[in-house]
């Protein structure tokens, strides 16, 4: 059971520099890993490629010895870094919420959503606010790994410890891999079970 | 104390509200903002921390005059000791106040980045720019490149390059850092204290609390709308026993390196405040009076709290 990248190359047109070259990256169910690396060193890019929003050019991204499904709600659920380019801007919050699925009013409660938000708009959402809702998202979606790019760089400290002890509580209960992008050395302390650097 | 007219920027009492639909064609105000104050002098960075929605983003907009239609902003807003209008609000903001927007969406997403960042002004600063882009670690091409081909923390470092470009006497930058690494966090910083100590001023809307401590001069914490303190950076460096708002010594023990410890509850929403003090609901030093009555503005140490208790 574990989520790998296997010798993946990757860059943005053939003209491009490769971003990723030669990746290989292997994470079992229960574990939480932390990535950092200087911005622009491609971690964003190894987040899509592991949630199957891009596709490498060579080398294969594997979940438990199969490549992800074509299909469905992916078992490998990404929370990107700027949740305000994450949701539909002309959806009502609560129909972005039921794309993954039923309501859990305990994971809405964990986050503190208000259930008259669930009505407006995210552009009348705070950024912190939007990010509750990117994380119970991919929470209500009931997938195995959640890729969290930079979730928490919005969010004040204390809402940051909040999401992260949800998650990592969440985390526990369902078994899930983590995999955490992050420049906080402090926060990755904290929250991961192993780190390691892409520049290195 | 320095004197009134020496401020840049001086506001107290400011509330922003916000004309909503509710049922059918009946509309509501929601305050999202009250009793708000902040004062900066000429030479200082302050940093303005506090919880996501606590309106840290809606005071730059308020400044520089570009809420949406729908807002109504009151109080006492002034630039230099005169009232800023919108008519001079117009005239200031691009030339004596500049913005690092906080979503890296602000980008033009047609327009390269080293053109964007350019701008209308003539001469063009092409030269000036290079250096900027140099020094916040930018390579070369990046100039060529459209947003879309930017990572996170390079348009975070695009955007704060906009600002460093302008001469303008007061720079709101709305959280600059994220997606920056340690070092190029620590540059971009070492900028705006030049800035400061070139006889500029700093607005910093940051959540990188650590980061802040060390580069700016005072600390302005915003809870549900409203200041609930100011102090002096170097009292947040000493820790809680040195602070005096239960909630600015609660988000210095939810630092990952301080505890991680989260506090019970969440902030009010706007359009249901409790009648009291705005923390109320989740200090653990709460009595009936807090219930009651918002507390008044209180200097202690230099520092200015909104607490009966705080000391």
């Amino acid at each position: 059971m574990a989520l790998e990248a296997k010798n993946i190359y990757f860059r943005y047109g053939r003209k491009q520099p490769w971003i990723l070259e030669d990746c290989t990256l292997k994470i079992d169910r229960g574990e939480r890993l932390a990535v950092s690396a200087p911005s622009g060193y491609g971690k964003t890019t190894l987040a899509l490629l592991l949630a199957g929003y891009l596709k490498p050019e060579k080398g294969e991204i594997l979940l438990d010895d199969k490549p992800l499904p074509a299909k469905g709600i992916c078992p490998v659920q990404l929370i990107y870094q700027h949740p305000e380019k994450a949701v539909n801007p002309r959806w009502r919050l609560k129909r972005v919420l039921e794309e993954s699925g039923k309501l859990r009013e305990d994971v809405l409660d964990a986050f503190g959503i208000e259930r008259a938000w669930l009505d407006r708009f995210p552009r009348e959402l705070s950024g912190g606010e939007l990010q509750r809702f990117c994380v119970a998202r991919a929470l209500m979606s009931g997938a195995d790994y959640l890729i969290c790019d930079e979730i928490s760089t919005m969010l004040d400290v204390i809402t940051q410890a909040q999401i992260w002890n949800v998650v990592l509580e969440e985390a526990d209960k369902r078994n899930m891999g983590i995999i955490a992008v992050t420049h906080n050395k402090h926060l990755a302390e904290r929250i991961a079970t192993r780190m390691i650097d892409l520049s290195e | 104390m320095k004197q009134k007219d020496e401020t840049i920027l001086e506001i107290h009492d400011l509330s922003v509200s916000f004309r909503m639909y509710d049922h059918g064609l009946e509309q509501t105000d929601l305050q999202v903002i009250s009793d708000l104050y902040l004062t900066v002098y000429p030479g200082e960075i302050v940093a303005v921390a506090g919880s996501s929605g606590s309106g840290k983003s809606l005071l730059a907009s308020a400044i520089l005059g570009i809420l949406p239609g729908n807002a109504t902003v009151h109080g006492h807003l002034h630039y230099k000791g005169q009232e800023l209008t919108q008519e001079r609000q117009e005239q200031l903001r691009g030339t004596d106040i500049a913005l690092v927007p906080q979503s890296v969406a602000f980008l033009d997403p047609l327009m390269k980045v080293g053109a964007q960042a350019d701008g209308h002004r003539k001469p063009l600063p092409t030269d000036k720019r290079k250096s900027i882009f140099k020094r916040l670690g930018l390579p070369d091409k990046t100039e060529q490149l459209y947003p879309f081909q930017l990572s996170g923390g390079m348009a975070r470092r695009a955007l704060v390059s906009t600002a460093l470009l302008t001469d303008a006497k007061l720079v709101i930058a709305d959280e600059p850092t994220p997606g920056m690494s340690l070092e190029q966090a620590l540059e971009a910083l070492r900028m705006f204290r030049e800035m400061a100590d070139d006889g500029k001023a700093v607005i910093l809307i940051t959540h990188d609390l650590d980061l802040a401590f060390e580069f700016t001069d005072r600390v302005a914490v915003f809870y549900a709308g409203t200041t609930v303190e100011t102090a002096l950076a170097s009292d947040f460096k000493k820790g809680p026993d040195a602070l005096r708002h239960p909630y600015s010594q609660a988000l210095w023990r939810a630092l990952p390196q301080n505890g991680f410890q989260p506090v019970c509850g969440f902030q009010p929403y706007a359009g249901a405040l409790p009648k009291g003090c705005l923390y109320a609901p989740r200090c653990p030093y709460k009595t009936a009076q807090c219930m009651d009555a918002v507390p008044p503005v209180r200097e202690i140490r230099g520092g200015e709290v909104r607490c009966y208790y705080g000391a």
